[in-house]
């Protein structure tokens, strides 16, 4: 399940000069899996996770760029600063993976 | 000799399935609970060893990976027959459990080194399929409870996770 929450007017995520709609995207993690697994996202949006597990997860990136403590009830966010392809995986249970597909504004 | 000892931890785990099967007498949820929390103690008491006596790396955050999710998976599992109001039931299962792990333990204990590097991985990867195995055919199964059976599934999950990193860090630091 994907929610895409518009951010408040006025509240622009840094670097969108232009202040053109930034979303926040929404990745819940339940039962050892990222949900939705694969989100596609314009450059300047936020990805949120939330850890729903009792168990602590990461979101790390394959390319090292980034890398998120999700303890259990715990959310992290990143803003995604170019277009490309992320794939990302929990350190401390390599068999969960995700990706984000980001395309230019 | 560590074959011996895994298979010690194998036959009192088959120990759960012969009983289910000759008696036709499925574990009950509280004993389900009871072999569950017991085999997540044991696997945290054998990382907390490996943490006290390993310098390798790979081998050190697999531990630290063990102690961090069997004991999420306990706290779990505690909060949830105190919950249901449900008392974990000591049975031979986790007593034969119990019991080959003491042993393993304090071999691994004498051990040092890549000797107990490689004794201690060994141990896991058995010791996860021989519980994964129960998990699947046995504990999974027999559990009546939907929030006991959902837990035990994750859990499942968790430790299959546990049982290909063990496996990759087999291969990988000979
Ligand atoms: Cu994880």
């Amino acid at each position: 399940m994907v929610w895409i929450l518009p951010v408040l007017a006025g509240l622009a995520l840094a670097g969108s000069a232009s202040g053109a709609e930034a979303d926040v995207i929404k990745v819940d993690i339940a039962k050892m899996v990222y949900l939705p697994a694969t989100v596609t996202v314009k450059v300047g949006d936020t990805i949120e996770w939330t850890n729903s597990d009792f168990l602590a997860h990461t979101a790390t990136d394959r390319a090292k760029a980034f890398d998120l403590n999700l303890p259990p009830g715990k959310t992290a966010r990143l803003v995604i600063g170019k277009a490309g392809t992320i794939s990302y995986y929990c350190r401390y249970h390599p068999n969960m993976k995700g990706s984000i597909v980001a395309v230019a504004k | 000799m560590l074959t011996m000892k895994i298979a010690g931890v194998a036959a009192a785990l088959l120990l759960t399935t012969g009983m289910a099967n000759a008696q036709s007498t499925k574990p009950t949820d509280p004993q389900i609970a009871h072999i569950a929390y017991t085999a997540g103690s044991i696997d945290v008491k054998a990382g907390e060893l490996a943490l006290k006596k390993s310098k390798n790396k790979a081998v050190r955050a697999f531990a630290e990976d063990m102690v961090r999710d069997h004991k999420a998976v306990n706290v779990k599992a505690l909060a949830l027959v105190k919950k249901l109001g449900v008392t974990p039931q000591d049975n031979p299962t986790s007593q034969a459990l119990t019991k080959a792990a003491d042993t393993e333990y304090k071999s691994l204990a004498k051990l040092k080194g890549a000797a107990f590097n490689r004794a201690y991985i060994a141990n896991e990867v058995a010791f996860h399929k021989t519980v994964n195995g129960a998990l699947e055919n046995t504990l999974i199964p027999s559990a009546t409870n939907p929030e006991l059976k959902a837990l035990l599934e994750t859990g499942l999950k968790v430790f299959q996770g546990h049982l290909a990193h063990a496996e990759h860090v087999e291969s990988t630091e000979k």
